[in-house]
């Protein structure tokens, strides 16, 4: 269970930064860091008797490489929004509190 | 003010969350369904030794082929948001003489553990995501050792490869619709299908992961 509880705190890490971070590469990384707590939490899961469950793992698998695909569109967008938002500035309303 | 109660705000709630979340994690009930009898049972059926590629590539092979599916469509996004009068950036000038040297010596090395990943799939754990992900780390540091250049726009060539995987797995789907159901392999024939269908996915996600990058690094030209 220790693999469970440390996908929850990333998750809840992942959460925070996602709702607290205003730049946008931080607040995707944020969110990765989500996705990667949640992944944490289903393998941990499917190894709760002792003997890994491979469909669990098959999925997370899966949903990794689904996790990447959906990263480098929002890098994308993240880069055009910082094109299109002005040039030279390192990005709009960076969290600097 | 408002800034840092609303950070503490946040922080609370997450914890409190993380809190909850574990503690229902500790009383969740026992698994009702346990899927591992049946995988040991019919893995001998699956062409494959090691369960989680049998899970992959053949009990559950639509969802992998759906996600070839959704990466493409990924990238597609991503060359529909780069500008349109992108110049990639050509320098040649590295200033680190260590970077292109040791990416020389990495890439081939790359390329051998990525076949073998590729290879070792069908017994051990491997198989064609972690040998597309090892070929795409390779061209990434290719490019950053400003030894291959940034992709512009897709040519032909780099066209079908992208969609290579995606295509390969769709007409061995399609064309086991003879057999009655979408990818149920004849068990005589499932390693060498599952085999096929994992090389073509592994050129495609390579080039799929890497184009991501490089596509990406190519819409840097006019920026700084």
């Amino acid at each position: 269970m220790l693999f469970a509880v440390t996908g929850v705190v990333l998750f809840a890490f992942g959460a925070a930064g996602t709702i607290l971070l205003a730049e946008p590469l931080r607040r995707v990384l944020a969110f990765n860091i989500m996705g990667s707590g949640a992944c944490v939490v289903l393998v941990s899961l499917a190894q709760r008797n002792g003997i890994a469950d491979p469909v669990p793992q098959a999925m997370v698998l899966t949903g990794i490489v689904v996790a990447v695909a959906a990263t480098g569109v929002a890098l994308a967008l993240a880069r055009r929004l910082h094109r299109l938002a002005g040039d030279g500035e390192s990005s709009a309303g960076a969290d600097h509190d | 003010m408002m800034a840092t109660l609303r950070r503490l705000g946040v922080m609370l709630g997450a914890a409190a969350f993380a809190w909850l979340l574990a503690d229902s994690l500790f009383a969740l009930p026992a698994p009702v369904i346990d899927l591992r009898p049946l995988v040991s049972e019919n893995l001998a059926r699956s062409g494959v030794t090691h369960p989680v590629t049998a899970v992959l590539l053949n009990f559950r092979g639509f969802d992998t082929l759906l996600e070839i599916a959704v990466m493409l469509v990924a990238l597609l996004g991503v060359l529909a948001t780069l500008s349109a009068d992108r110049t990639p950036a050509v320098d040649h000038d590295s200033a680190d003489a260590m970077l292109p040297m040791f990416s020389r010596v990495a890439a081939p090395l790359m390329l051998l553990c990525a076949l073998y990943l590729l290879w070792a799939g069908a017994f051990r754990p491997g198989g064609a995501f972690q040998a597309g992900a090892l070929l795409a780390a390779a061209l990434a540091l290719l490019h950053l050792a400003r030894l291959i250049p940034a992709w512009s726009s897709p040519l032909p060539l780099l066209r079908s490869g992208l969609v290579a995987g995606f295509l390969v797995f769709l007409a061995i789907a399609t064309a086991l619709l003879t057999e009655g159901t979408m990818l149920q392999y004849p068990p005589a024939y499932a390693g060498l299908l599952i085999l096929a269908i994992e090389s073509a996915l592994t050129v495609s996600l390579a080039l799929i992961l890497a184009g991501l990058f490089l596509f990406i690094s190519s819409d840097g030209g006019a920026q700084k």
